[in-house]
């Protein structure tokens, strides 16, 4: 198929390097995602693995700025992203995770690239496959975990699940279990952020399913119409759900497919390369309106927990991705070859992370179920003092 | 005034004259204000009420915008947004495109991010196009999220039959939103009503569903100086009694509180004494009135507009018969529309809608006063 023949092509991913002094390994002991305050360590250029293709525009240079620092922290915020998503999966099968779970690990170089491009005064809003994007954007561990079991002290104090994790604060607004929704919903934060005069911008993600919705085309021709700062992000791991994008899709460019709105083809494999064209489109959203990236990435799990994954496609194409494309091991090859840290360094921040993951796991099966009375709070900010009913209504009712 | 009068009479069968009379009647029950009305004997129209309520809450914080179609330049496809474009420029009166899915989910995401919309649809049958994002993104947004995102949006909009305007333009959304927890959902009578609970929606941190009323648009009310301040606003969740009675509950909302007050007049004048409550808010629902009400009078007649089935007067007839059941004199009555979609010609369409003598019939078979009908063959 044309996709599995796109994926053998790929050469080398590492491209030019243009290599300055060589550096001290830089210790990056301690919280992850840490802001950029303190020694960075030296800076170099990183090449992208593929250039960028443009629709009606002028793609960004394939040259992205980096840090010992910045590299050092993609390694290790991908890292943790992977073992979480792979943690679930464990939990899943044991039954400590219910329902729906999505998971997103192939996909970490999106949440961390664009991460890194952006302030948590911007906002990023995606569906279903949030859990990493959580994380980037001020999620911890704990939280997170305690959530997909349903425990109190889950981000969403359980009643929200793996679909529904939000923080407002960190500008993550979701978390949405219906396809495509949360396109015209980022368009309106998009909208309050220009009302507001922030100079800020929304990321607006959804996947190669998503993309056919039509609420997207009436949201990007409002958005394009009223010049919002909405950056539609297209995460595009080739398989709508069990569906390929060449069976659902008359046309998969999807960087064109918003017509008179600019889009940018990416290699969402590749942290530098998102990091660059999300840089570039917030540039662009602020000054022209909306724009779409199209990030070419790929997911290692099924579509949930329920979807083995193997039945609409090759175990050869997946392993043939891990192997050539996977966004991890690009940043150790990277890391390796400026001598930031040495293969054993590596593998320590791994096993580092594996500990962490555990603990979390740990603490979050600590918590418990949310208290009975849960069931009746948050459902409006304001009561008017009525009642609400349980199931028996004679015997459960309160007033909110 | 009459010719706005003639408009409210959809059925032809009361004369204007003595709707008028009927009115004038009533409307003193209307205003049990704390000062009392004004003897300056001040009217307003619904459409102007509403335009006053948005126009104020616009005035009076910043982040209040509207949103939908032809709201801006044509002045609203109803006038209800009348002059706001002028006042408050286009960056806070958006002219949409017909794109409900798509502009109702921005407003949901704008609501999300801390600003204030109120969203028209031009009919609520068009929300339906857009009930995803009422729904699933906003009803239920601040209970998946425990409290983390909240939305303070504001869905408005005309509601339930026109004249004319067949099946697919005349459905009655009472129901379907009062379903859902997390939604409020209002739908006024009066001026009084309009004003006072659309500033009370928009003030509310929660999404709520502004059910109004094509034909009560152009129908003037008195209304006091106390409706008139800008602070004027009403209690979500409280019904308002607008006649007092002794005999009977009638429960009523928007269009339907006018032909049940009509109604009790009617009865009025065979011994019947019918209290009229307008509900204003069938989600929350009162049922604290309506139990109350129904302790006193012992016999109950919801009256409605919309299918009958699942629909609100199930939902009040099931809450009396919990809460009440032992004060029950009769069995609980329904007026409801016609189970059928709503048909064009003028007779069929009369015979679709509740009309007051169906009311009055309704009434009287719950006081045991009909002469009992012979069973169709």
């Amino acid at each position: 198929m044309a996709m599995l023949s796109r994926l053998a092509s790929r050469s080398s991913h590492l491209g030019r390097t243009l290599l300055l002094p060589r550096s001290l390994c830089c210790s990056t002991g301690g919280r992850h995602f840490a802001s950029s305050a303190g020694d960075e360590g030296p800076t170099f250029t990183v090449e992208t693995s593929v250039p960028f293709v443009g629709h009606r525009c002028e793609p960004p240079s394939r040259e992205v700025e980096t840090t010992a620092k910045e590299l050092m922290g993609f390694f290790r915020d991908m890292s943790l992203m992977r073992r979480m998503e792979i943690a679930a999966d464990a939990l899943y099968k044991a039954k400590l995770i219910r329902g729906f779970c999505h998971l997103y690990d192939g996909q970490e170089a999106v949440a961390v690239g664009m991460e890194a491009a952006i302030t948590r005064k911007d906002a990023i809003i995606t569906a279903y496959r949030d859990h990493c994007i959580f994380l980037s954007r001020g999620g911890n561990l704990v939280e997170t975990f305690a959530e997909l079991m349903g425990r109190r002290a889950g981000c969403s104090n359980g009643k929200g699940g793996s679909m529904h994790f939000y923080k407002k604060e960190g500008g993550f607004f979701g978390g949405h279990g219906i396809v495509g929704a949360q396109v015209p919903l980022g368009c309106g934060l998009a909208f309050a952020q220009k009302y507001l005069r922030e100079e800020t911008v929304t990321f607006a993600m959804y996947g190669d399913g998503a993309a056919n919705q039509g609420q997207l085309f009436e949201a990007l021709n409002i958005s394009a119409l009223w010049d919002l700062p909405a950056i539609l992000i297209c995460e595009n791991n080739h398989y709508g759900m069990g569906t390929a994008e060449w069976r659902a899709a008359k046309s998969p460019a999807y960087y064109k497919r918003g017509d008179y709105v600019p889009g940018l083809k990416v290699d969402g494999m590749d942290a530098f390369a998102v990091k660059q064209a999300c840089k570039f489109a917030k540039e662009h959203a602020l000054k022209n309106g909306p724009i779409i990236l199209e990030m070419d990435t790929y997911r290692y799990h099924g579509h949930s927990m329920s979807d083995p994954g193997s039945t609409y496609r090759t175990r050869d194409e997946i392993s043939n991705v891990r192997q050539e494309r996977d966004p991890i091991e690009r940043v150790r090859k990277l890391i390796l070859l400026h001598d930031l840290a040495s293969v054993a360094e590596l593998k320590d921040i791994e096993k580092e992370i594996r500990k962490e993951v555990d603990n979390a796991i740990a603490e979050a099966k600590e918590s418990p179920l949310p208290d009975p009375s849960e069931l009746f709070t948050d459902i409006f900010v304001k009561g008017c003092g009525t009642e609400v009913y349980g199931v028996e209504r004679k015997e459960n009712k309160i007033l909110i | 005034m009459l010719g706005l009068m003639r408009r409210v009479s959809m059925s032809g069968s009361i004369p204007t004259s003595m709707l008028r009379q009927s009115l004038q009647r009533i409307l003193p029950g209307l205003a049990i204000l704390e000062r009392g009305y004004s003897t300056l004997g001040k009217e307003m129209t619904v459409r102007e009420a509403l335009n006053s309520a948005l126009d104020e809450e616009m005035s009076a914080d910043p982040k209040v915008f509207l949103m939908g179609e032809e709201v801006g330049e044509y002045q609203g496809a109803y006038k209800i947004t009348k002059g706001l474009l002028e006042k408050y420029g286009p960056e806070r009166v958006l002219d949409t495109p017909i794109t409900e899915a798509g502009f109702t989910g921005i407003g949901v995401g704008a609501a999300y991010y801390g600003l204030r919309p109120v969203v028209e649809f031009m009919t609520f049958n068009f929300s339906m196009q857009a009930i995803d994002h009422i729904i699933n993104s906003a009803a239920k947004m601040n209970y998946m999220s425990a409290g983390n995102i909240s939305v303070p949006i504001v869905f408005r909009g005309p509601n339930g039959a026109a004249a004319g305007v067949s099946s697919q333009h005349s459905q009655c959304y009472g129901a379907w939103y009062a379903h859902v927890p997390g939604l409020k959902v209002l739908s006024p009578y009066s001026s009084e009503d309009a004003r006072g609970l659309l500033k009370a929606a928009i003030r509310d941190p929660d999404p709520v569903v502004f059910l109004e009323n094509e034909i009560l648009y152009g129908q003037s009310f008195p209304i006091s100086d106390e409706v008139l301040d800008s602070s004027f606003c009403l209690p979500i969740g409280k019904a308002k009694i607008e006649r007092e009675g002794k005999d009977v509950t009638i429960t009523a909302f928007s269009k339907m509180v006018g032909y049940a007050l009509q109604a009790a007049e009617v009865l009025s004048k065979e011994g019947i004494s019918a209290e009229v409550i307008n509900l204003r808010s069938l989600r929350p629902l009162d049922r604290a009135a309506i139990n109350a009400s129904v302790r006193k009078t012992t016999r109950l007649v919801t009256v409605e507009e919309g299918f009958p089935q699942h629909g609100i007067g199930a939902e009040i007839c099931a809450s009396v018969v919990e809460e009440s059941f032992e004060y029950l004199d009769a069995p609980v009555e329904r007026i409801a529309g016609a189970d059928v979609p709503m048909p064009y010609a003028a007779n069929l369409e009369r015979l679709a809608v509740p009309q007051v003598d169906n009311i009055v019939n309704a009434v009287k078979r719950a006081c045991f006063r009909s002469v009992p009908v012979a069973a169709a063959a």
